[in-house]
């Protein structure tokens, strides 16, 4: 098997062919879903555990059913309520965890790299279910895999990134998963929402969103995002919506089969005007979300697997 | 008292900016002469025989943590006194950010008598204002005769102009020296690391170099503005030079030091989020390092400092950016200041410039020179000597070093401390 990672910490870290398997076993699992009996139990007798240091519902919800459908026993933790309001730090609390015997652990931290250091705590596999403005590693798996359901590949496209690019980890994982694939990047927004030092990264940049999507065979939105901006970004909502908000207008100059992706939750009327975002014929918003569990099946299938083969190894190698 | 000769060393003068074989001749903890030659043994001296090795001033490291008062489980004076002994150091000037902070002549005192249980030179750096919250000045008076060398409120910035400027018109009336930590507060405010790719990519908060270069030109207009004595602690990036050459220029007492660490490492080195690497200011781009070691090459930079930060397991073991910054470096200065060395940078009388004569020359010291007259604060050491650092091995209480597992030269064989060997086997 392709896929060697033992956990799932970033896209930085995975080759372009253990990309290509995950989103393979991926689309198996989108025909599972789309069945009325949903249940496989290859993760059966498995422990799956949903650590949330930060407010989620879509990502949470996601994972639980992608664990369940699966056969795991899956529990939710919301540590916003936790003894970490008592002083514990991250990594007594992942001291604590690893010695419930759990096999598949999600986390999602507000602190970048906060995940990595958890996972070098544990003995089981860890999933990054984003950390910070660091990665968000399964949100471009499924965006990869709505993309190449909808436009029959994942290679030589031109995909447009239009937002709050700097406070994003959804956009950093992205931009190395599709540039992994050899696709051309346009990074379109605001000056003061782009990250310093992204000239190097390899992309084009656009301050003019027209500019930016004239040709776009994909229009993936960022969500902005208030609650981490600590002031005076952007002027006011409504000039953003002028000139960074996607309609009917500017999609126009895009590709005449482009695809719209949002990564939820959607801001309507400040980043997408609400009528491109239920256009069937263009948004593919529904289908991420659905890609999403997917996904998220996919690549717990697969750490347990090369879970199961690193414990196996090691009990055959006490006996010998 | 004692007299001792050594012999047949690799002489290390950075008043003289000469690296040649000679011997020493120490009597009652002063040197008394040096010579180029073999000299004869006068009767009853203590001879000891450096084998080639490097004889230097001890080293003046500017700007110590001591976790007393307040944080004796991170570092005590006894453990930074060790440690500095190990590592060649013979003068520590201990920093004043402890808890509560040496804001007042009886907490001056208290530190002053606590410093005697350390092998080493201590002195004392004072707080700039009172709590170290910018509002009041210290009674700089009253400090200045108990013994402070200098007055700063460490990385807090004062951020008042007015405040500052005022400090600073009556430090000047005293002739005192006030150490500055030039950085836009509100620029930098949360920042872990330099903006640019690495941090972009990595996601860790960031703050543009332009930072410290704000903050210096608004201390630089206050030094013109009240002309006291003052010190950059740390000049980081080489868009701080032009501005800080311009104030020499034109005449300013000004002098500026910078870490070993920002000397020998550079953004990238944080890898995955290792909190080992965290500092204030962050380190810096591989271009910034480079124009550095130049700058302290041509004596732009006044001053090498290891910034020793005891910080204990626990405030490192989080996420990058809530670990606390700074590095223990009493006892890898000297090995991590002979990287610049081997890598053709800089040689030893350079770096002892830095390193010894130069901080004694800003803070007064009759020390940091080989010259008759001069305190026997000595370290003798081979340059050459591999180890791979062990952090376990430090004898610092805390063991938070970037160089632990790397490989380093230089081993330090023995350190005196007015004439009396305070490191290594007694000959």
């Amino acid at each position: 098997m392709s896929f060697r990672a033992r956990h799932l910490l970033g896209i930085d870290h995975l080759k372009p062919a253990e990309i290509v398997t995950l989103l393979d076993l991926a689309e198996e699992y989108v025909a599972l879903n789309r069945r009325t009996v949903k249940h496989s139990d290859v993760l059966a007798g498995l422990t799956q555990i949903n650590m949330f240091f930060e407010n989620s519902t879509r990502t949470q919800s996601s994972f639980e059913l992608a664990g369940k459908r699966l056969g795991a026993d899956v529990m939710n933790m919301s540590m916003q309520t936790s003894s970490v309001k008592k002083g514990e730090t991250l990594i007594d609390t992942a001291l604590t965890l690893n010695a419930m015997q759990p096999d598949l652990l999600v986390v999602r931290h507000p602190n970048s790299g906060a995940v990595n250091l958890l996972a070098e705590k544990v003995n089981c596999a860890v999933i990054n279910a984003g950390d910070g403005r660091h990665e968000h590693p399964t949100q471009a798996l499924l965006d990869a895999l709505t993309i190449r359901r909808a436009k029959g590949r994942l290679q030589r496209l031109t995909i447009a990134i239009c937002g709050d690019i700097a406070h994003s980890r959804v956009a950093r994982s992205n931009l190395i998963l599709l540039g992994k694939m050899e696709n051309r990047i346009r990074l379109i927004g605001p000056s003061t929402l782009m990250p310093a030092g992204v000239k190097d990264m390899g992309v084009e940049l656009y301050e003019d969103m027209r500019e930016g999507l004239t040709g776009a065979d994909v229009v993936m939105m960022l969500r902005l995002q208030r609650e981490r901006m600590d002031g005076g970004f952007i002027p006011s909502e409504r000039e953003y919506f002028h000139r960074w908000g996607l309609d009917a207008e500017k999609l126009a100059l895009a590709a005449p089969d482009a695809i719209v992706m949002h990564p939820g939750p959607m801001n309507r009327g400040v980043e997408i005007d609400g009528t491109i975002a239920d256009d069937i014929n263009r948004s593919v918003i529904q289908d991420q979300v659905e890609m999403g569990v997917a996904v998220r099946m996919a690549a717990l299938d697969l750490l347990a697997r090369n879970l199961r083969a690193e414990r196996g190894a090691k009990a055959s190698g006490v006996m010998v | 008292m004692t007299t001792l000769l050594f012999q047949n060393a690799r002489l290390i003068d950075p008043e003289a900016q000469t690296d040649s074989t000679g011997s020493l001749l120490v009597r009652d903890g002063l040197i008394e002469g040096i010579s180029g030659a073999q000299e004869a043994a006068p009767e009853g001296a203590t001879i000891v025989d450096c084998d080639g090795k490097a004889l230097a001033p001890g080293l003046i490291d500017w700007g110590v943590k001591i976790g007393e008062p307040g944080e004796r489980h991170k570092e005590s004076f006894r453990s930074a006194g060790r440690a500095a002994a190990a590592g060649g150091v013979t003068t520590v000037i201990a920093r004043p950010d402890t808890l509560p902070p040496i804001d007042t002549p009886e907490a001056l005192e208290f530190v002053t008598r606590r410093a005697a249980d350390a092998p080493v030179n201590i002195r004392h750096m004072a707080a700039l204002t009172k709590g170290r919250e910018g509002r009041e000045m210290v009674e700089i008076g009253f400090m200045t005769d108990a013994g402070a060398i200098a007055f700063t409120d460490g990385v807090r910035v004062v951020t008042d102009s007015k405040i500052l400027g005022r400090c600073m018109t009556y430090a000047r009336g005293l002739d005192a020296l006030i150490v500055g930590h030039p950085q836009d507060a509100s620029l930098s405010k949360g920042a872990a690391a330099t903006s640019g790719k690495f941090a972009s990519l990595y996601g860790i908060p960031a703050v543009s170099p332009m930072a410290e270069v704000m903050g210096l030109d608004r201390d630089l207009a206050l030094v013109d503005m009240t002309r006291c004595r003052w010190h950059a602690d740390q000049l980081t990036v080489a868009a701080a030079l032009p501005a800080f050459q311009r104030a020499r220029d034109k005449g300013l007492d000004v002098t500026a030091g910078i870490s070993i660490h920002h000397l020998t490492l550079n953004e990238f080195d944080v890898g995955d989020y290792r909190t080992f690497f965290r500092f204030t200011p962050p380190l810096r781009s591989e271009d910034d390092r480079m124009a550095m070691v130049q700058a302290v090459a041509d004596g732009v930079i006044d001053v090498i400092a290891s910034f020793h930060t005891p910080q204990d397991e626990e405030s490192k073991r989080l996420p990058f950016e809530a670990a606390a910054p700074g590095a223990v470096g009493l006892q890898t200065l000297l090995p991590a200041a002979l990287r610049l060395y081997h890598q053709g940078g800089l040689t030893l009388p350079q770096l002892w410039r830095a390193m010894s004569l130069n901080p004694a020359k800003r803070l007064g010291l009759p020390s940091g020179r080989l010259a008759r007259g001069a305190p026997a604060d000595l370290v003798l050491f081979n340059p050459d000597a591999p180890f791979v650092l062990d952090r376990f091995k430090l004898l610092s209480k805390s063991k938070n070093t970037p160089f632990d597992g790397a490989r380093m030269e230089g081993r330090v064989l023995g350190t005196w401390v007015a004439g009396n060997r305070v490191f290594g086997e007694q000959p």
